[in-house]
């Protein structure tokens, strides 16, 4: 089965201290620390475990600048096939619908089988996906916590509501964006990471994958962020002081008088 | 010699007696030598270790922890039964030999046992045989009727090992009544024919048996000594090959367990012997995968595991309940290697050892505390082992999710909780520590002669950077001119390398190194056991380092520190051993000579203390790593030094610090115990002449 997954770069959100800049259109990036999107590691990970079942390729993909390739070399080391990198100054600033386009036209030059994506960028807004699903008119299903492989479609299933779970036939070829928690990501160590250092990663501009420049970048976006603000401390607070018998009591008490206990 | 000779000279199954026997002898030592060349087969196959280096430190070794027995009394009664066993053996090695040679050559007599001195060493084995005897019998019972709990074997384990012991002492027992019955029907023999006969040791085995056997008819007397013989020579020869198929091939192999043990305390194997860390990149495959992947002195630990079950009763993760017990890590590995090497036909069907013969969970569990090793009397290793299963999964990927983040930040930050570098020395700047104790930080233009190395958790953790104020407080007052490195320093990197991820520590190693030559310091000081131990015996290149106890005791020595009593007097301190200040570098005196020099401090041992001191929890890594337990090891301790009658644990560990105040609370005796590291108590009890009076930072500050 040939896969593509589509990661991006994010700075960690457990490794930062996220601030706001001083003009409060996006956050300070100077000491930032970045890794791949979690739920798009988690995507590498099923492709592979998919691959070492049934056969074919995982390729990774991701758009961005040279900077960029350091995710792709960490799924490299993971054990994906090949990794690309399409890279052009056109795509900058472009919406989520510009990524969705960007994505369609390189799948449009390969031959995938199965395209994943994590289930949200950390920085995104869980809408690539599904538009990169419509662009290609291949089937999609969102929020994936399993993928069995079937004869010529896939049994997943979805998380819903608290936790449950429901059971979909998609067809190949389809799109699937993956919920964390999906599998166990392998490690990638430095020394994996030294093993692909000298692996080739290709860069595709625009005109390699065949893209309209006016249908992506700045120019293209239907959606612009605005603005960035932290929301104020409120007061809802309460802390509660005593033995922990007495808080206890303390919480009941609290629960019992917004009508949460019956 | 009546009996001797009528053993060489019988004629029995139309077979000569001489010939008989030396067909046995023949036979049994091919066996032998087939069995023991079929068990070196993996041997041959595994990694390189070199262990030749040093080999008068490794025969004083020998002399202490072989010939001497020097772990043995660790466990009064069984070690006591052991040595009463080796001394018996190693009497009786030559008596045995001579019995074998005698049934070829009637006449023959060991060299230097004629005459005087051969009735001297027969009185001797006498004795010997008959206290070997009785201790088979007491270790049977032992083994039948009081079973020592460490000897079981829990279902998960495999079935229990009680039959194939009682079988090999009850061997033992025959070839001692073997050897005793020939020796009395000989003398016997000899008596009722007026012959000259030495007398048999009073009371002794053979002793006994003449007194019963000594009126019988010559005839009877006759078939007992062949019998005897027969069974005798039988007996040593099957004990002989049956060895290598079970713990008592440890008779053989122990000498050469010992002589070739790990001399380096507190270090880890490199990844692969004889490959320089520059190297490493070419090495195709990492740390232990498969069986063959294990050194061959570590496969040897395998075959001289007595399976005592020392490790596993002083193993706190085993303590805990966790999934890990050392003992079953040797004894599934000795199993594995009978089963894919068996003696007869060829070696076969490699597979991985993680998922197979080990899980992951049982490999995770180690906190590296190192009480398995001081234990074992053989000297069997196991951290080493643990480290290389450890790489190994490391290289597959193969590691928990819990353990992913931390090892990520310490990549991407230096540190495993993800913290920023420019972070790192905020515990200087925090309240009034500034104003009352000066820090350099020596990554810019300062200069100190003494570094204090933090390390990640006591600059980082709220609680434990108190840990760190103390140690400035105390070396300020003691004068040093120190400084730190700052966002400079990045983890030691002692728990990265004990995980199994060699590439990282290395550059964690790398870079502090050169941060720390770059400072231009000429000695380094730490609180934190684990960086302490990681620079003195990791790092190379570094300036001498020293752990905060051993400044303090030697700054209370010379004056320099001096205590006001103890507020609390209904405080009963204990002090708690951490694994890598302790067991891993001897440093055992000075944190209870400083808590000592305190006036008024009364102090308890708790039992298992010292070189048996019982891990907390562990540190570094571990303590992101989310263990399948029944309880907490840390809750084990404190409750040991309840029982010790102790309210207050003194610590000398951030992360000891870290496992203790969190087990007061899950053992739920908040209020009543309570945790105080050793550099917080000096801080709190040196008398501070010149700053209580002036509150000036003449001498506090730095």
């Amino acid at each position: 089965m040939e896969i593509l997954v589509c990661a991006r770069r994010v700075p960690d959100t457990s490794e930062n201290e996220i601030e706001i800049n001083a003009a409060g259109t996006d956050i300070e990036r100077d000491e930032l620390v970045y890794s791949v999107n979690e739920a798009d590691n988690y995507a590498v990970e099923e492709a592979l475990q998919i691959r070492d079942r049934v056969g074919g390729n995982v390729t990774v993909v991701t758009i961005g600048g040279e900077e960029d390739e350091e995710i792709l070399r960490r799924e490299l080391a993971m054990g994906a096939n090949q990794a690309v990198l399409i890279s052009d100054d056109a795509f900058s600033g472009s919406d989520g619908r510009g990524i969705a386009t960007i994505l369609t036209d390189f799948v449009k030059k390969g031959h995938y089988d199965l395209i994943l994506t994590g289930v949200q960028a950390e920085d995104g807004a869980a809408q690539v996906g599904g538009m990169l699903a419509a662009m290609l008119d291949y089937p999609f299903a969102s929020l994936v916590n399993s993928i069995a492989v079937e004869d010529g479609k896939l049994r997943v299933s979805r998380e819903i509501e608290s936790g449950n779970r429901e059971f979909n036939e998609i067809d190949l070829p389809c799109v699937l964006s993956i919920q964390t928690g999906i599998n166990e990501p392998r490690y990638v160590g430095m020394r994996g990471i030294r093993q692909v250092a000298s692996l080739h990663i290709p860069t595709l501009g625009a005109s390699d994958v065949g893209i309209d420049r006016t249908a992506v970048g700045e120019v293209a976006a239907k959606v612009k962020r605005v603005d960035y603000f932290v929301p104020a401390l409120s007061k809802g607070a309460q802390i509660l002081h005593g033995s922990r018998e007495e808080n206890a009591d303390q919480v009941l008490e609290l629960v019992a008088a917004k009508g949460g206990l019956k | 010699m009546v009996g001797i000779s009528s053993s060489a000279q019988i004629t029995d199954w139309l077979v000569p007696g001489r010939t008989l026997f030396l067909a046995i002898h023949v036979l049994g030592v091919a066996c032998f030598a087939y069995i023991v060349a079929k068990r070196l087969v993996p041997l041959v196959r595994a990694q390189r270790d070199l262990r030749f280096d040093r080999p008068l430190t490794r025969l004083g070794r020998v002399l202490k922890f072989w010939l001497g027995q020097w772990k043995h009394p660790r466990y009064k009664f069984a070690g006591t039964l052991h040595i009463l066993i080796f001394t018996g053996f190693i009497l009786l090695a030559v008596r045995a030999f001579t019995v074998l040679i005698v049934g070829v050559s009637e006449n023959f007599v060991m060299p230097g046992l004629s005459g005087r001195t051969g009735h001297v060493y027969d009185i001797v084995t006498d004795y010997a045989a008959t206290i070997v005897f009785l201790c088979m019998v007491i270790a049977a019972i032992r083994r039948l009727v009081f079973k020592p709990t460490r000897y079981a074997v829990p279902a998960k384990y495999g079935k229990p090992h009680t039959a194939d012991a009682v079988f090999l002492l009850g061997l033992i027992a025959l070839l001692m009544v073997a050897d005793s019955l020939f020796a009395a029907s000989n003398a016997a023999g000899h008596a009722q024919h007026g012959q000259p006969v030495e007398a048999l040791a009073v009371l002794s085995l053979p002793w006994v048996i003449q007194l019963v056997i000594g009126s019988m008819p010559t005839a009877t007397l006759w078939v007992l000594n062949v019998t005897a013989y027969f069974v005798h020579e039988l007996t040593f020869y099957f004990l002989l090959c049956y060895r290598p198929f079970g713990i008592q091939f440890h008779v053989e192999t122990s000498l050469f367990s010992v002589y070739f043990s790990k001399l380096d305390r507190g270090t880890v194997k490199p990844v692969r012997w004889g490959v320089p860390d520059d190297n490493l990149d070419q090495v195709q495959s990492f740390g232990v995968k498969k069986f063959e992947d294990f050194t061959w002195k570590h496969m040897l630990d395998f075959y001289s595991c007595a399976d005592c079950g020392r490790c596993a009763d002083n193993c706190p993760a085993n303590a805990a309940g966790r999934p890990l017990a050392p003992r079953f890590l040797t004894i599934k590995a000795r199993d594995y290697a009978f089963q894919h090497y068996p003696v007869f036909g060829k070696a076969h069907n490699h597979e991985p050892l993680i998922g197979n013969t080990y899980s992951e969970d049982e490999i995770w569990s180690c906190t590296t505390c190192g009480a398995c090793e001081e234990e074992c009397p053989l000297l069997v290793e196991y951290i080493d082992k643990i480290v290389d299963l450890r790489r190994g999964m490391i290289d597959d990927g193969n590691v928990p999710q819990s353990l992913q983040k931390p090892l990520k930040a310490l990549e991407s930050r230096g540190n495993p909780y993800g913290k920023l570098e420019k972070k790192k020395a905020d515990w200087v700047k925090t309240g009034e520590f500034p104003q009352t104790c000066g820090v350099k930080i020596l990554s810019g233009n300062d200069r100190a002669d003494t570094l204090y190395f933090v390390d990640s958790i006591t600059s980082y953790d709220d609680r434990m950077q108190s840990i760190g104020r103390s140690t400035a407080r105390i070396l300020s007052h003691v004068g040093e001119d120190f400084g730190i490195l700052g966002g400079a320093e990045k983890d030691s990197g002692h728990e990265v390398r004990r995980f199994g991820e060699e590439m990282l520590f290395l550059a964690l190693r790398d870079h502090n190194t050169e941060a720390i030559r770059a400072s231009g310091v000429q000695r380094i000081v730490t609180a934190d056991p684990h960086a302490y131990n990681a620079l003195k015996h990791d790092y190379k290149d570094v300036p001498p380092v020293e752990h905060i106890s051993q400044v303090i005791a030697r700054e209370v020595r010379a004056g320099n520190i001096q205590f006001a009593p103890v507020e609390d007097t209904d405080k009963v301190y204990a002090y708690h051993d951490p694994c890598y200040l302790g067991r891993h570098n001897q440093i055992y005196d000075e944190p209870r000579a400083v808590l000592d020099a305190i006036p008024g401090l009364k102090r308890v041992e708790m039992k298992q203390s010292r070189d048996r001191s019982f891990c907390c929890g562990g540190g570094g890594l571990m303590l992101f790593y989310e263990p399948k337990e029944e309880q907490r090891m840390g809750v084990l301790r404190v409750r040991m030094a309840a029982e010790a009658g102790a309210n207050v644990i003194v610590t000398a560990c951030p992360f000891c610090m870290v496992n203790i105040e969190d087990a007061i609370k899950v053992a739920g005796l908040e209020g009543k115990m309570s945790a105080i590291d050793m550099t917080e108590l000096v801080d709190r009890n040196m008398v501070r002449q010149v700053c209580s009076e002036k509150l000036e930072t003449a001498t506090c500050g730095g």
